[in-house]
């Protein structure tokens, strides 16, 4: 077992430090086969990823595209489940020093036991959750002791119709990045960014918020990546990356990753 | 503690429907505030979902206390749903079941159910606050049909999500949508039936947050939607108390009898005899082939607590959380979970829960077809089922809420009995 320092700054604040912008990938555990999951996590850390979300996959995805939908619906064919997920994950930090997250929607982990499923977390090393259909609220009455008793990161979502009231409400009881998603949309549905987009950008720039942003949503390949970043830390790139496991499978990750980070 | 009731005197011309003022004793069986009823409910949504929701739950009070809205909404269920629905003393089902039965006709609603109710006051809701356009699921395509009519009439933008299979079982209804002028999208996504096209009508909420209201067809969802939607609903027990007052002198029934799918109808029928301990709440799942089957919609038998389209409730699912698939040969019947409000009134004990299997639910349709004349839903006719099961006192009075009519299931039925 890695040591685990807790109370020190955890990966994903460390991360954020760090010169230059970030490149995060989501993907869906147990796609395109139950086993991939550890070798695709090795991958991304071998050609220069940032930060992983590790897609926990759910039957009913509300936030999610047709894309990563159909690639949990696959996951769970395969047969994945909480239990699998951490099984796979039980040596990971022996090899893999990136930020890791886990993205999942709240009825699962809410079935394994909260409190159980940051514990098992904290001693495989994950960093922090995002869980969409967990409300601040909700986290913040009922959830917000066990997340810091095991020393996980909740990382909340905005959007260009959040008002600048609720964001400034949730910078202040965030404590990693804000994951600032780009449209008014579910995951993969908008092909590059306008104006709108920009102006959003800027918006939230000049909030001067205590925690940087990363931008998801929307970001598919090198241009949409330098639009995303030009004033947000970093970038969360999942359905694309769905799409190009879908095609060329789990081997030729690398290339996808360099043609955005060159 | 003491109760208020929430409404004294419900009669024809005074509608004390949405009396939630503040300092107002509320019921422990109606929402709170945060849209809880005891433990379920709230709003557990992505954060793309909560302006559009924050919207709705902010003004759907206010709204639906000015006087202009109730007028107008009085107004259509009148002269355009045709209420007040008859509460009909169903003589020859009283005298096979030895105990006094009365029938609220909600099959005569225009559309053929109560979906209408809801509907009707959706769409004055999305009028009041500036929208355009609507969005709806629909499993069976009753409240899809219920949501294009009011469309059509309002001449409103209508898109109505289908999954793919139900589309292929239940043509009829996507061709009276269409004849109605509305769009029918597809669910593609994940089982390809009632749950997956609420997705895929959230899914369009997400994409379309300001111009569109969404018009969820039961009281499921996150806050406020379960509360509304029982408020509207709540017209069928307003009426059923000075209905009843005229025929038996007597405001409360001993029974209220309504099937539950998401729970709208029977939501509306218990209103305002929640706090009324004396009279019996009484709910009716749907077996399906039988509770141990594997094939069942009876959520209070099998569901535990989760969280699904934004309400923490009880839903079906397997150990690791995700939910399953539900079955009942009533389309309207086939959800995996059960509006918070009854959730509650499981858990806490004031309803009285009953599974009625598929071919139980089938005999009781042809039943009552052929004592009273009215041909049931099937959904409805799971509630009749229990006659058989539930024996009642001679002189109690026993509402059934006859929540729809059959002609949708035509099909079904004369499949099922080789007509
Ligand atoms: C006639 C009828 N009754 C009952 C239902 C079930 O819905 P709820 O439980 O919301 O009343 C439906 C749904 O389509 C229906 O058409």
């Amino acid at each position: 077992m890695p040591i685990v320092y807790r109370n020190k700054m955890n990966r994903i604040q460390k991360k954020l430090q760090e010169e230059g912008k970030i490149l995060s990938i989501y993907f869906t555990a147990g796609y395109p086969a139950l086993n991939d999951t550890v070798k695709i996590i090795e991958n991304l850390e071998k050609c220069g990823v940032g930060m992983i979300e590790i897609g926990l996959p759910f039957s009913d995805p509300l936030a999610d595209g047709p894309t990563i939908q159909a690639s949990s619906t696959q996951a769970l064919k395969n047969g994945m489940t909480s239990e699998i997920l951490f099984d796979q994950l039980k040596a990971i930090r022996k090899t893999v020093s990136l930020p890791l997250l886990i993205m999942g929607y709240f009825n699962p982990i809410y079935q394994f036991g909260v409190e159980a499923f940051c514990k098992k977390c904290q001693e495989i090393g994950i960093d922090g959750l995002i869980i969409p259909d967990l409300p601040v609220d909700v986290y913040l009455d009922t959830y917000q002791s066990i997340f810091h008793k095991y020393g996980l990161i909740n990382i909340f979502l905005i959007t260009p119709q959040t008002s600048e009231e609720r964001i400034r409400f949730i910078d202040k009881v965030s404590n990693g990045f804000i994951y600032m998603v780009s449209s008014a949309s579910v995951t993969g549905t908008k092909e590059g960014f306008g104006a709108t987009q920009e102006a959003y950008f800027e918006r939230i720039h000049a909030l001067a918020l205590k925690n940087p942003q990363i931008v998801g949503f929307g970001i598919s390949n090198a241009e949409t990546f330098q639009q995303a970043t030009k004033l947000a830390k970093g970038a969360i790139i999942g359905s694309a990356v769905i799409k190009h496991l879908t095609a060329h499978g789990i081997e030729k990750l690398d290339q996808f990753v360099q043609e955005i980070i060159g | 503690m003491e109760k208020e009731p929430i409404t004294s005197s419900a009669h024809p011309k005074g509608r004390p429907l949405f009396k939630t003022k503040k300092g107002q004793t509320r019921s422990q069986y109606q929402a709170d505030e945060r849209g809880y009823y005891g433990e379920f409910g709230g709003a557990f949504i992505p954060e793309m979902l909560y302006p559009n929701t924050e919207e709705l739950r902010q003004n759907y009070i206010t709204i639906m206390e000015e006087p202009s809205f109730k007028k107008e909404f009085d107004q259509l269920l009148r002269d355009y749903v045709g209420r007040p629905t008859p509460l009909y003393y169903a003589n020859r089902l009283s005298q096979k079941y030895k105990v006094k039965i009365y029938l609220k006709r909600e099959d005569l609603c225009h559309t053929g159910a109560h979906k209408v109710n809801n509907t009707i006051g959706q769409i004055l809701m999305a009028k009041k606050l500036g929208k355009t356009r609507i969005i709806a699921e629909t499993g069976a395509g009753q409240h899809g049909v219920a949501t294009a009519t009011v469309c059509a009439l309002m001449g409103m933008e209508c898109v109505v999500y289908m999954g793919e299979i139900d589309i292929a079982r239940q043509a009829p209804n996507v061709a009276r949508m269409k004849m109605l002028g509305a769009t029918v999208r597809p669910a593609l996504s994940g089982s390809k039936t009632l749950k997956d096209a609420t997705n895929e009508a959230i899914r369009d909420w997400i994409n379309n947050p300001v111009d569109t209201h969404y018009i969820i067809g039961s009281v499921v969802g996150p806050h406020p939607y379960p509360d509304m939607v029982a408020r509207f609903q709540s017209v069928i027990s307003e009426e059923i108390k000075w209905q009843l007052k005229e025929k038996e002198g007597r405001e409360n029934p001993d029974y209220v009898v309504a099937c539950v799918g998401g729970g709208s109808n029977a939501a509306g029928a218990y209103y305002h005899f929640l706090d009324q301990p004396e009279v019996g709440i009484i709910a009716v799942e749907a077996a399906g082939k039988g509770i141990d089957t594997g094939k069942s919609a009876a959520t209070s038998a099998l569901g535990k607590v989760g969280i699904i389209h934004g309400s923490k409730t009880l839903l079906m699912q397997t150990t690791d959380g995700q939910i399953t698939e539900p079955y009942s040969i009533s389309a309207g019947l086939d959800y995996p979970g059960v509006g918070p409000m009854h959730a509650h009134l499981f858990t806490s004990g004031r309803g009285e829960f009953i599974s009625i299997t598929d071919d139980d639910a089938m005999t009781a349709g042809l039943m009552v077809s052929q004592l009273e004349g009215i041909i049931p839903a099937i959904e409805s006719s799971h509630a009749f089922a229990i006659l058989e099961y539930r024996k009642f006192k001679k002189d109690d009075i026993v509402v059934i809420n006859l929540s729809g009519r059959g002609d949708k299931d035509l099909q079904t039925y004369i499949n099922y009995f080789k007509l």
